[in-house]
């Protein structure tokens, strides 16, 4: 029966050479790394020679990695912890308003501290724009958080040049690269950023496991108080294995990524090319600042509640906006937040491939979907609907 | 990897297709239980219809519906199952439809029955309009009635449950008769009991939820509440006014006609040495009129909003056992439909607190002929109500 997964974006299998390295550790490795005994000693060497590995991923020293449970906590961290950190300067931070949920709640848990908080407007595509940045800027102004990757666009925010005019105005900048990790290079060495989120099973990782990058010298107040671990930054006895996990799977990503970055782009690019000949669709990634393996598009006049739930009957696993935690659907803000009206981002799917998806695939999909849609257009309620 | 069962319920499959409204609670988990032992292609779907935000109040005793937990059990017992589970949201329109008729009708100095409402309005339209696009033959709640088809004309009646005491056929006048031909009520033929110890055996993890609130909205059943803490801008104009006795003789002063129903004993703040029940409420004066019990008594009203599963002609009397109250032990009547599209029913024995805007359903042995929203009562020859 078919069965294609196009939600890569939410998470990924783990890759059999993940697997391999995390039962090892699990098989071989028992001590705990603060403890100064042969045992202790023993994963302490393993997991620095995994920090190593998850810093040169992103051109960067292991030092100035800190573990933490997964790329939420990685972005509370660097909200909270650096307009802690740095509150002493100026109590203003900007961020954007097509943010993951960890980023905006944690500026809206900064605003009820007293915080202000200034969300740019991005454009049709979620993409800030240098100048909507400069504007924003204000004396009191000590951190700037934008997404790297949009997680439901795919779209790429500017980040060399939003840095510099962070940098410019003396600031510390924050990227949410959670979705950028694996789909496009980042060099953190060569880049004008502070810090950034990662998370290890968005790349055939395991759940549970993320990092937050922090250029050495920046200061941080911890979330999670208790040990000295990960350089007084995050408390607790460290998740060996999944950070194993995650150095095998930044391993994995730097083996071929040019080639597998190659493929998916090839990929979305015939997709898209077949989707838009279909009757009222609207493409919300951006034609040209775009991930390799995410689309987003708009299905106009269609009940976007009904065609997922079909979707996922015909096998098709995508996702649609974001989902609340009842499971509903609700318009996500960010579709809001770059035009789209409610039944529109109702309408709103995002696929995202990964290793393992077919161009055979991808056609039964665009099958699927037409079908689909076609028979949802042809109900009387959604000829009502658009008439 | 998803197992076996969902695979094969896929659309190419000639199983009949049912979309099975769950709210997380123990009866309709076996409704969905049943209709997949029963070689149905089974689809739960949750209607998220209102927040917890909405109802105020004190939250520590949660309803049966619409809570983050009961819409997770729903999808579990789902995935127990082996078939798919959404969650629809609806809270806009069960906003829009249900909880400002409920608002609207107290504001009237009528007593509402949003579960009437609800099942007319979000199930029997909304889920099944729905129900149109995922290409479903049928909808199932699990709801305690059954249905029974005339052989001679081929239509469907809501019938009671087996289960004289969970009997919930009352609230299922409403349903249109195209939408009842497309329903299944799985529970019809088995008892609260039988269906907890299936659940128990089945070990669905709803096998013990608690039964089901009267207002699910209201988890504190305290609908005054209610109305003052989150309606308190649709209640602007709601002034005191007077208590009268049958005479007009002046008792003293209610608070505003919303918090009051018909029938009503306590809270009256007024002493006269024997029990004083509301016997109406007349909006255009602002005025609650209380009586002895005897001075509940009507045996004639007027009903609006008519339902029929069969058809009825105008003027032409029908014997039918009407039902006032979802409670009511039902009693004896002769109904009359009228020109205007109101009917006229004259009890054979008067009954106590006939309410405006409570459902009057009319049953033929166990068989539902129709209902309809109670509009006026007629106490000795004078018409009062809305």
């Amino acid at each position: 029966m078919t069965h294609i997964y196009l939600d890569y974006a939410a998470t990924t299998p783990l890759h059999p050479q993940v697997i391999h390295a995390m039962t090892d550790v699990m098989e071989h490795l028992h001590g705990n790394p603060s403890s100064i005994h042969h045992d202790g000693r023993l994963v302490k060497y393993r997991l620095s020679q995994a920090r190593d590995a998850v810093a040169a991923g992103i051109g960067a020293q292991g030092n100035e990695i800190i573990f933490t449970s997964g790329g939420t906590e990685a972005d509370n961290l660097a909200i909270k912890g650096l307009a802690r950190a740095y509150q002493d300067k100026g109590r203003h931070i900007i961020t954007s308003r097509v943010e993951h949920k960890a980023i905006a709640a944690s500026c809206e848990w900064l605003e009820q501290m007293g915080f202000k908080v200034t969300r740019l407007e991005t454009d049709q595509y979620g993409i800030v724009a240098p100048e909507t940045l400069q504007k924003a800027l204000r004396p009191d102004t000590i951190l700037v958080s934008l997404i790297w990757v949009n997680n439901e666009l795919g779209s790429i925010n500017r980040i060399r040049e939003l840095g510099e005019i962070v940098h410019e105005h003396g600031a510390i900048f924050h990227a949410d690269a959670v979705q950028a990790l694996g789909k496009i290079p980042i060099d953190v060495a060569n880049l004008p950023v502070d810090a950034i989120s990662l998370s290890a099973h968005k790349i055939y990782g395991p759940k549970g496991v993320g990092a937050l990058w922090l250029r050495k010298g920046v200061a941080l107040n911890a979330l999670i108080s208790g040990g000295a671990q990960e350089s007084n930054h995050r408390g607790g006895t460290e998740n060996l294995t999944g950070i194993v996990g995650f150095a095998a799977a930044v391993e994995l990503m730097r083996q071929d990524f040019n080639q597998h970055t190659r493929e998916m782009a090839t990929l979305i690019t015939k997709l898209e090319s077949k989707l838009v000949e279909l009757p009222g669709i609207q493409v919300n990634t951006h034609p040209e600042w775009r991930a390799p393996g995410i689309l987003n598009f708009s299905i106009a006049n269609i009940d976007g509640e009904s065609l997922f739930i079909n979707l996922d009957r015909a096998g098709v696993a995508i996702s649609n906006g974001s989902a609340c935690s009842s499971g509903a659907q609700q318009p996500s803000e960010i579709l809001a937040a770059i035009g789209l009206s409610k039944d529109l981002a109702r309408a709103t799917l995002r696929v995202s491939i990964g290793r393992g998806t077919t161009s055979d695939e991808m056609e039964s999909f665009v099958g699927i979907l037409k079908n689909e849609i076609h028979k949802l257009q042809n109900t009387d309620r959604n000829r009502r609907v658009s008439a | 990897m998803l197992n076996q069962i969902e695979i094969n319920n896929r659309p190419d499959n000639p199983k009949p297709k049912i979309v099975v409204a769950m709210s997380g609670g123990v009866d309709s988990s076996m409704a969905a239980k049943l209709l997949v032992d029963a070689g149905f292609d089974v689809v739960g779907i949750t209607m998220k219809l209102w927040g917890y935000k909405d109802s105020g109040g004190n939250l520590v005793e949660e309803s049966n519906c619409c809570s983050l937990d009961d819409i997770h059990n729903a999808a579990i017992v789902c995935t127990q199952l082996g078939i798919p589970h959404y969650t629809l949201d609806y809270s806009e329109k069960f906003k829009e439809i249900v909880i400002q008729n409920f608002v609207a009708e107290y504001k009237r100095g009528r007593t509402p029955n949003p579960c009437v409402m609800c099942n007319t309005e979000m199930k029997w339209r909304a889920l099944l309009e729905k129900v149109d696009d995922l290409e479903v033959d049928y909808i199932a709640t699990g709801h305690y009635a059954r249905k029974v088809q005339d052989p001679a004309t081929g239509t469907w009646r809501v019938a009671r449950a087996k289960d004289l005491k969970k009997d919930q056929s009352y609230v299922l006048w409403g349903i249109n008769p195209d939408g009842l031909a497309r329903t299944i009520f799985p529970l019809g033929d088995l008892t609260k009991t039988e269906i907890r110890d299936l659940a128990e055996k089945a070990t669905l993890r709803t096998a013990h939820t608690p039964e089901s609130q009267d207002i699910c909205f209201i988890p504190d059943n305290d609908y005054r509440r209610f109305l003052k803490e989150k309606h308190a801008v649709e209640l602007v104009d709601v002034a005191p006014g007077d208590i009268v006795d049958m005479t007009g003789k002046k008792l003293g002063e209610h608070d505003g006609i919303p918090f009051y129903t018909v029938g009503q004993r306590k809270g009256l703040g007024i002493a006269t040495g024997e029990p004083m029940f509301v016997t109406q409420i007349d909006v255009a004066s602002n005025t609650i009129r209380v009586g002895h019990r005897s001075e509940t008594l009507s045996d004639t009203f007027l009903v609006e909003d008519l339902n029929w599963f069969d058809p009825v002609a105008e003027d032409v009397p029908v014997r039918v056992f009407t039902q006032i109250r979802y409670n009511h032990p039902g009693e004896w009547a002769t109904l009359t439909p009228e020109s205007n599209g109101l009917a006229r029913v004259v009890y054979d024995v008067p009954q106590a607190a006939i309410t405006p805007g409570q459902s009057a359903v009319f049953y033929q042995d166990d068989r539902v002929l129709g209902g309809g929203h109670i509009k006026e009562v007629v106490f000795e020859k004078k018409l009062v109500g809305a």
